[in-house]
């Protein structure tokens, strides 16, 4: 996915989504100040630097198709949904003003996909599983792998959706959603595996940053 | 095995700064997902250039640098310097200002 260049979706839908993204960010920045800790302000800023420096790793899918992480699951699990949305938006600003990559314009609608759709699904998806599945390490690693994989779909139909509502082309939106979902569900893959081996990095050096993991259990996992 | 903060801050900053800097050079240069669909379906004939594309640091490369592997790795490296300091600083102040409004 994902970095969507100017000229795809027309302006109205631009401008539309920009306003929601907007409003997002609001929220995200009051959640963030309630989440944030001294520990996790600045492990916040680091997962966006990390992000920003693996998106720019671009991996082969398929015959002439690469992908690279989005980072929204990996954020979510390590600093909590508010604050990844923030450091989602501080690497799409970057890429987009200073790199230029993705579309100005379409900066609202990128920022919509990736770290506001992407981010709150996977995070959803993270919830439930831990709900289910036995409360380990391992598990929280299964759980962040899933998530991950989701998120990435997740974005594409978000994009879907704005070429639904808005496209300056006139391809059927069908065609569009079926070429997208497949080919993001093969860089899904490739997103699970980063996220689910950084995360694991994490964990075994210093869980007690990882918000998606509850520092009681690990008081339990010294005693076993 | 909990290594300290100092630890773990300094090498996850060297672990990015090595992926940009170094290892983005290997990246494939395959169209992306949205890219190739684009291409397949047909609509990337409505992709407008962007505003920016002249600037210095377009496309992740530097401009006027001739060596491709220096001109992304610098991209790459300015791009994490920029990156951190926009980002720690902007959550280090939100959370100030949190912390100030509780006293």
């Amino acid at each position: 996915m994902v970095h969507i260049p100017d000229g795809f979706i027309d302006l109205p839908t631009s401008a539309a989504f920009a306003a929601a993204s907007t409003v997002a960010v609001v929220g995200a920045v009051k959640g963030a100040r309630k989440q944030l800790s001294e520990q996790s302000a600045p492990l916040a800023g680091l997962t966006a630097v990390f992000i920003f420096a693996v998106q720019m790793l671009n991996f082969p899918v398929a015959a002439g198709t690469s992908g690279h992480l989005i980072g929204a699951a990996l954020a979510m699990v390590l600093v909590g949904p508010y604050a990844a949305t923030l450091a989602l938006v501080v690497v799409l600003i970057i890429q987009a003003f200073l790199f230029a990559d993705g579309g100005l314009t379409a900066l609202g609608l990128s920022v919509f996909n990736m770290a506001v759709i992407s981010v709150w699904v996977s995070f959803a998806v993270f919830v439930v599983l831990k709900k289910i599945l036995p409360k380990s390490k391992t598990w929280v690693v299964v759980a962040t792998f899933i998530a991950a994989l989701v998120s990435v779909p997740a974005a594409a139909i978000g994009f879907v959706i704005q070429y639904a509502i808005g496209a300056n082309a006139t391809f059927s939106v069908t065609t569009v959603l079926n070429a997208m979902v497949g080919t993001h569900i093969l860089i899904g893959i490739g997103e699970a595996i980063i996220t689910a081996l950084t995360v694991s990095a994490v964990l075994a050096s210093r869980s007690d940053l990882v918000f998606g993991w509850d520092k009681k259990n690990s008081t339990l996992e010294i005693r076993t | 095995m909990k290594i300290s903060n100092r630890k773990f801050f300094a090498s996850a900053i060297l672990v990015s700064a090595l992926l940009a800097g170094g290892v983005s050079f290997y990246a494939s240069s395959s169209p992306d997902g949205l890219e190739k669909v684009a291409e397949d379906v047909g609509f990337i004939e409505t992709a407008k250039d962007h505003t920016l594309s002249d600037f210095t640091l377009a496309d992740y490369g530097v401009s006027g640098l001739e060596n491709a592997r220096l001109s992304v790795g610098l991209a790459g490296l300015i791009g994490v310097v920029a990156t951190a300091v926009i980002a720690v600083g902007f959550f280090t102040l939100i959370r100030k200002k949190a912390t100030s409004k509780n006293q």
